[in-house]
């Protein structure tokens, strides 16, 4: 098989590891929690580092009237189907192997790929702005986690950045440019 | 100036004794560099942990405390043999059983002797073990929780205190009675003591997975006292050798007429060929009735059962189970050394120390050198198995303990000074003072075949001056000796709890990883848990109560109940639902004739509480557990006995 192609194939698969590796990590820390809770968000759903994070979070939050995290987004649904599609889409485009096709499945999962973050910043800022006018504690209007980077949030450092699943997808995404950059480049050279 | 040179030679001459007396040093407390490097040693920096945990007996609080060495820290009293209101332990519906024994309910008790669990003659931090006293059992702890999982009764048994000492892959824990009672146990003359009374040693079979005790067998020796035991290990190892005093059989005034023998015994006990025995079937099953209590980690729940029968093995019949060594003057400790060959015993009214050689012992028994015999149990000439002596040491020897690398170090009651001295030629290399009159002294890993030679640990019987005095109880101490260079060195005091007497310790890397955080929800199999807010409720059966309650961070589910009666029973059963490390939540109702309830996440407690006057009564968490901590509250109305008020509860009207 032809490098581009290979690259391309690799690439089309990469992003069903998703199903494996989780996307992002958002993890707190704090005096009191010299090890951090974490949380990691998978495509289909939301897991943790150490048993019992998940409630610990809830527990942390509910003091300043966040909402529990989800367990059925919408996303957990959509995701998987997406991402499978997207890789199929991008199979078929390898196998066929050519080159235009790479930069048309690249486009296309820059522009799913924006999309996602854009629907994760929804999410978070809802997350962080839809609090519970009972609340026991009222000192901040927003308590939104980062979508990457760390923040102090009263005592808590939020470490938001993404994972494994996230950045295997990111490496997919970009060995099709690669493909089509190598293929350009033999078939210049094959002219010469 | 006749007159002032009157005055002025004396005071002068006082000064000269003074100024002398102060450079003398007392070990530790004078000379800046000294104490410089002995901080330095002891310091665990703001953070850190210890190198080593030290289990450390509770003496007369009957409990076991848990501290860090070289830091002397104190971490946990584990609560053992004695009720904590503090921990709800012999209060709660579920420890209750714990505290059971022949004799009922026994809610204190004398902790002496603890010692790890070992496999291959080495320490292997599963459990630590503990020996009451008074009314005689033996404890198991679990070094993954920290609690007390078990408890057993030992019957024909009286001052339980040559215990509890392991074998090399913790075969067996062994117990023996310091008093001789009758056996079987009846109403007669205590002059008629000689020869009627007898002492039982015990072994209690380990279970290797569950650590479940078993008691094998009693044997049924002589009416000696049996004071201290330590098992053989390496070639020695199927051996367990006791000390014992009062040969003579004195029913009174034991200081003057058990003192009077030149030579009492160790008794060595071949635990192997007991087995063999018992396989033959060359015991007695004896009618007795003790007590058998373990603690169910998944129901976080503890059950007494009565045993009501024992094995006995009688020496006097069965060759080649019990011989005795002549040791001088009532021996006290009994300690043998990591390679098995010897054994030390400390006669504590002798000015020397004897050392008895395994090999020699089990030559002259093949060639028989007997020196009389005790009720049928030969008794070995002193010659023929005698490896040495350390002659004049110090003043009331009693306990011996090894660094590993050829040395003893033996503590001295009456000249109070702890002396280090070579195996095998029988020199005293270095003494150090202890402050004052030490017990027993304590080598991490100690009482096996691989001691971890760097601190000593000398546990002190009186204390005097050396803390801030505290009224007529004064505190109990510790002391810390780096033993890592030719001599020893004076690190540290720090005060213990109880009467410290034994101590067991070990490396903190084998404890640490395993220790747990939480107890799971989901195995949570306590009959009255609840895992849920949702599953809370109140029910009712004529005048018990049973509250199914909950709580997290910073509530109690349900925190309003009404419907109660006065003359009500009334059982709260607590869930802790935190899954969080280190967030345990407390409950206490006012004028419960109970303690506190101290709930780690994942647990459920019981307790119970009357109510006898009509109103409305608040209880509230007791463990600051967060920053709403003081919200964590709840009322219950009590209505009178013949009031037509229904059951209700609510958290936030819901």
């Amino acid at each position: 098989m032809k490098l581009p192609k290979f690259l391309m194939i690799i690439g089309a698969l990469l992003p069903l590891l998703l199903f494996v590796f989780p996307m992002w990590n958002i993890s707190l820390q704090a005096p009191q929690y010299p090890i951090p809770l974490g949380i990691n968000i998978f495509i289909d759903h939301i897991g943790e580092e150490q048993e019992g994070d998940i409630q610990n979070f809830d527990l942390m939050n509910h003091y300043v009237g966040m909402a529990k995290l989800p367990t059925n987004l919408k996303e957990f649904e959509i995701f998987p189907i997406v991402i499978v599609s997207i890789s199929v889409l991008g199979l078929i485009f390898g196998f066929i192997g050519k080159r235009s096709l790479f930069m048309i499945w690249f486009v296309i999962m820059v522009i799913l790929g924006s999309a996602g973050i854009y629907d994760f910043y929804l999410w978070l800022y809802d997350y962080g702005h839809n609090l519970d006018p009972r609340a026991a504690i009222q000192i901040l209007d927003s308590y939104q986690p980062p979508i990457l980077g760390t923040k102090e949030i009263l005592n808590f450092t939020v470490r938001s950045y993404p994972s494994l699943g996230a950045i295997l997808l990111g490496i997919g995404i970009l060995l099709a440019p690669t493909a089509y950059y190598v293929s350009l480049k033999a078939e210049r050279k094959a002219a010469n | 100036m006749k007159s002032i040179s009157k005055i002025f030679i004396p005071i002068a001459i006082l000064l000269l004794v003074f100024t002398f007396a102060g450079c003398g040093g007392n070990g530790g407390s004078n000379g800046s560099a000294l104490n410089k490097s002995a901080a330095e040693k002891v310091f665990v920096a703001p953070g850190e942990h210890d190198e080593f945990y030290a289990f450390i007996s509770g003496g007369f609080s009957g409990q076991l405390a848990v501290h860090g060495l070289p830091s002397g820290r104190l971490f946990k009293v584990i609560p053992v043999f004695s009720v904590d209101g503090e921990k709800a332990y012999g209060f709660n519906e579920e420890t209750k059983p714990m505290l059971e024994t022949s004799y009922g309910f026994v809610p204190w008790d004398d902790s002496h002797h603890p010692d790890l669990s070992q496999t291959n003659g080495e320490v292997d931090g599963r459990w630590c073990f503990i020996n009451a006293n008074n009314t005689p059992r033996i404890a198991r702890i679990s070094l993954k929780t920290f609690e007390t999982e078990e408890i057993i009764e030992i019957p024909n048994s009286a001052g339980n205190h040559s215990s509890s000492f392991v074998t090399e892959n913790t075969e067996y824990i062994v117990a023996g009675t310091r008093f001789s009672i009758p056996f079987p146990q009846r109403d007669m003359p205590i002059e008629d003591y000689k020869g009627n009374f007898k002492g039982a040693v015990s072994f209690i079979a380990v279970d290797q997975q569950t650590g479940h005790f078993n008691l094998d067998f009693q044997i049924m020796m002589p009416g000696f006292n049996y004071d201290l035991a330590h098992p053989g290990r390496g070639k020695s190892h199927g051996w367990m050798f006791f000390s014992t005093y009062n040969s003579e059989e004195a029913s009174t005034l034991l200081e003057v007429n058990a003192s009077q023998n030149d030579k009492d015994f160790i008794a060595a006990i071949n635990w192997k060929k007991a087995q063999e025995y018992i396989a033959a079937g060359k015991f007695k099953t004896v009618k007795t009735n003790y007590a058998h209590n373990i603690y169910d980690e998944s129901t976080h729940m503890a059950t007494s059962k009565m045993v009501k029968e024992v094995k006995i093995l009688d020496p006097t019949e069965l060759p080649g189970l019990v011989y005795l060594l002549p040791t001088p003057k009532s021996p006290h400790g009994c300690d043998v050394d990591p390679s098995g060959e010897y054994i030390i015993g400390s006669g504590k009214l002798a000015a020397a120390l004897t050392a008895h050689s395994f090999t020699k012992m089990l030559k002259a028994i093949e060639e028989e050198k007997f020196d009389g015999d005790a009720y049928g149990i030969p008794i070995l000439e002193f010659d023929a198995v005698n490896a040495g002596t350390v002659v004049q040491p110090g003043l009331g020897p009693l306990h011996t303990e090894f660094d590993g690398k050829g040395y003893a170090y033996t503590t001295f009651f009456i000249s109070s000074e702890v002396v280090k001295w070579q195996l095998g030629t029988w020199k005293v290399i270095d003494r150090k003072p202890t402050y004052y009159s030490v017990g027993h002294l304590m080598i991490p890993g100690g009482n096996s075949q691989k001691p971890f030679g760097k601190y000593l640990l000398a546990m002190n019987k009186i204390t005097k001056d050396r803390y801030l005095p505290t009224g007529p109880e004064v505190c109990q101490s510790a002391q810390l000796y780096d033993i890592s260079g030719e001599k020893m060195e004076l690190l540290l005091d720090f005060p213990t709890i109880g009467e410290p007497h034994y101590a067991a310790g070990c490396p903190a890397d084998l404890i640490k990883p395993n220790s747990q955080k939480i107890y799971r929800l989901e195995e949570n199999n306590h009959p009255y848990v609840t895992k849920a807010e949702k599953d809370v409720k109140v029910v009712r059966k004529g005048k018990d109560v049973h509250i199914y309650m909950t709580m997290i961070r910073s509530h109690f589910a349900p925190d309003n109940i009404e419907g109660i009666k006065v003359g009500d029973k009334v059982y709260f059963h607590v869930t802790n639902l935190e899954q969080d490390y280190d967030v345990p939540h407390g409950i206490a109702m006012i004028g419960a004739n109970t303690s506190e309830l101290l709930i780690m996440p994942g647990q459920t407690e019981t307790f119970i509480w009357e109510p006898k006057r009509e109103g409305v009564w608040p209880f509230y968490c007791t463990d600051f557990c967060s920053a709403l901590h003081q919200e964590m509250q709840g009322y219950i109305r009590v209505s009178a006995r013949n009031a037509n008020r229904p059951l209700k509860w609510s958290l936030d009207g819901e």
